[in-house]
């Protein structure tokens, strides 16, 4: 590791900053305080469709396991207690890491924000992965309250197909997959009214969905700034940006945030200002970090390398378009195209559209696209290497994670392995992983 | 132009120094607590076989595990680096190398040069690496040198299930109760590192030659269960266990060169 570097490029912190954790902050108090205003709390994945829940009123808060779990991660001290709550409790280690760190908040009952583990009034999730289908369930076992959980089943078929003569891949929507959530959705509606004694109102519904095409969709427009050398964005932050979205997909606060945001990141394009000031190399890494371990990622700035994303980073929240050259653009909104919103069913039908049309659905099926997008990303962002984690924490998206990385070997593409977990830090080692990166540099010429 | 390759290891300290292209002296002695005293021990004794001070030696890299740690040294460099261009500078038409120490195991694949193109490092665990067959040695209450010997006489081989250094010295202990074949067992301690060490080195898109390095080169018995499972040749170099450090001395020139 080099001590002095060359500064390049002038930096700034970004305006934004104070922002998103002010937001981030307020969007747990919501949540802990909703029933102080007569609101109702529900729970599920990131990935749930929450502008379903969102028809039942203005105030119905989410508590999102992902980024819940994930956050536990941040804190190793709270997430020892968690991962001994749950082992004690018996369940395994190898099950997905944010899990075990949400059951393990439950069985202590201790929210990682202070007091007791809010629970809510009913669980809202959508099934993209093996845990997805199990984790609220047992929530709510673990719970104790019997509070109801709806489910919804996202097997779909697959939503991308390759193009055998151009090698390239192309959306192909799977029409009967996307009506047999649709006619979920519709169901779960009326389960929801009759959980809740609330009407379901679908001008909040359309409203909802308007926001979640909306901020995916910026994310995705903020996301292409970052091609841009030296990159105005560097993933640390980015993981601090982009999870608005896991929190609430439909929230029109973020819609406005990631409007100011991306003015930001225009301006600082335009200006010249770079994440990192020593920017000699551009890297990126695969999937979700060792969420307690982040500074790995400043570790690599040390050697003037700047890791602009990923296709966790930019694609869990992001959403994208496959032209048919195989260039990635953000996949314009209904609204932009033109299309309004008009009655229920097509408005389920746009929402399982956009959800299945995002690259994680695709790949808890099938792990060829995610090789190919990570080459597209490689490309189109001017990158030097490729940092894969295998994390051992998630099952879903770490699927067939080692023919990714030799698919990449074998375009040339330089990949460094890590092994590590995200949200259990007992199976990450830090001096092991920089001892990894040390030699990734100065592979790619850095010292 | 002298130069000096520092190899620090997990257990043993290895220098290499070479005048213009020639090694002059070669020295290598055990990691005692005191790690730089270890260190500074053991260069002196190699600059003083090869009748040198250490205003001689015009520039020094240091490289291995603990090569953060040789205050006297200008630069450090990693192992993956260093075993690249030592091997290349040693056998050339080498372009993957395996190199086994005592607490770590790699692959690296490089161009002619030795400019290195991918790598694979062991998984954070013993099992692939020498401590490993040290573990299962004093668990048979045999030298390493015996452990060797004795695989190469086994008749079969045994599955060691556990993929643990600490878990299959249970398993060594509990065939050795059974009364099992002393030769069968070392074979089976082989046998499971070796399935480590390729299925480590099969994630590189292998090239020939291939050579292996570092001081497990040296154990036959795992060398002839490696070739069994690789279903390769591989070149075993002269000094196999310096390669890192001559890769370091090396490089020292091609800085000096700068």
């Amino acid at each position: 590791m080099t001590a002095e570097l060359e500064v390049k490029y002038p930096v700034e912190p970004l305006k934004c900053w104070a922002k998103v954790k002010e937001l981030r902050e307020k969007y747990y108090i919501d949540y802990l305080t909703a029933h102080e205003r007569g609101g109702i709390r529900w729970s599920g994945g990131g990935a749930s469709i929450d502008a379903i829940p969102a028809g039942l009123g203005r105030d119905v808060y989410s508590l999102t396991g992902e980024p819940y779990g994930a956050g536990i991660g941040f804190d190793k001290k709270f997430a020892a207690k968690c991962h001994a709550a749950t082992e004690e409790a018996g369940y395994p280690r190898d099950l997905c890491a944010y899990m075990r760190n949400y059951w393990g908040s439950v069985l202590l009952n201790e929210f990682a924000f202070g007091g007791p583990f809010p629970e809510p009034d009913f669980y809202w999730q959508f099934h993209g992965c093996c845990s997805h289908a199990k984790w609220y369930q047992e929530a709510a076992r673990i719970g104790g309250n019997k509070k109801p959980v709806v489910t919804i089943d996202g097997t779909s078929g697959l939503y991308y197909k390759k193009n055998e003569d151009t090698g390239e891949f192309y959306a192909d929507l799977p029409k009967d997959g996307i009506r047999y959530v649709v006619d979920q959705l519709h169901e779960s509606i009326e389960k929801l009214e009759k959980i809740t004694g609330r009407t379901f109102r679908d001008e909040l519904l359309f409203e909802a969905a308007e926001n979640h095409f909306e901020n995916v969709t910026l994310w995705s427009k903020i996301c292409m700034l970052n091609q841009t050398i030296p990159a105005p964005l560097d993933e640390k932050s980015m993981f601090s940006l982009y999870v608005l979205s896991v929190l609430s997909k439909i929230s029109g606060e973020y819609v406005e945030f990631y409007r100011e945001l991306l003015d930001e990141v225009r301006d600082r394009v335009d200006r010249g200002i770079a994440a990192l000031a020593t920017e000699r190399k551009r890297i990126m890494s695969d999937i979700q970090p060792p969420w307690g371990f982040l500074k790995m990622f400043r570790y690599l700035e040390s050697y003037g390398c700047v890791s602009i994303g990923s296709m966790y980073s930019m694609g869990l929240m992001g959403i994208w378009k496959i032209e048919e050259d195989g260039t990635l653009v953000p996949r314009p909104t209904p609204k932009e195209l033109g299309i309004e919103i008009k009655d229920r069913d097509q408005c389920l039908e746009l929402l399982v559209d956009f959800m299945f049309s995002n690259f994680w659905f695709h790949n808890m099926h099938e792990h060829t696209l995610k090789g190919y997008i990570i080459q597209k990303i490689y490309e189109q962002w001017h990158c030097d290497g490729v940092m894969i984690h295998y994390n051992r924490g998630c099952e879903g998206l770490s699927l067939n994670v080692a023919e990714n990385r030799l698919h990449l070997i074998k375009q040339g593409i330089p990949v460094v392995s890590y092994e590590g977990n995200m949200g259990d830090e007992r199976e990450f080692d830090l001096a092991e992983t920089e001892g990894r990166i040390d030699s990734f540099m100065e592979s790619l010429g850095l010292k | 132009m002298i130069t000096a390759g520092i190899d620090v290891g997990a257990k043993s300290v290895k220098v290499l120094i070479i005048k213009d292209h020639d090694i002059m002296n070669k020295g290598m002695g055990f990691m005692e607590m005191d790690r730089e005293r270890s260190i500074q021990k053991i260069f002196d004794k190699c600059l003083a076989e090869a009748g040198l001070s250490k205003n001689d030696i015009d520039y020094i890299i240091s490289t291995g595990a603990g090569r953060k740690f040789v205050p006297f040294a200008q630069s450090n460099s990693t192992m993956v680096t260093c075993d690249a261009i030592g091997i290349v500078k040693l056998e050339p038409s080498v372009r993957t190398l395996i190199d086994i120490g005592a607490n770590d195991a790699r692959a690296v694949r490089f161009d002619e040069t030795g400019k290195v193109i991918d790598f694979a490092v062991n998984e954070k665990c013993a099992a692939g690496a020498g401590a490993f067959v040290e573990a299962m040695a004093r668990a048979m209450e045999v030298s390493l040198e015996e452990f060797s010997e004795l695989s190469l006489k086994a008749e079969k081989t045994i599955p060691i299930n556990a993929q643990c250094a600490i878990f299959a010295e249970s398993e060594v202990v509990s065939l050795v109760h059974e009364e099992t074949a002393r030769n069968d067992i070392c074979r089976s301690v082989h046998d499971a590192m070796a399935g480590r060490i390729v299925s480590m080195t099969k994630r590189l898109l292998l090239e020939k030659d291939i050579a292996v390095v570092g001081g497990v080169a040296l154990n036959k018995g795992m060398m002839d269960s490696l070739k069994k499972d690789l279903k390769m040749d591989f070149i075993i170099p002269k000094d196999a266990e310096y390669i890192g450090a001559l890769g370091a001395a090396v490089l020292a020139g091609q800085e000096m060169n700068k």
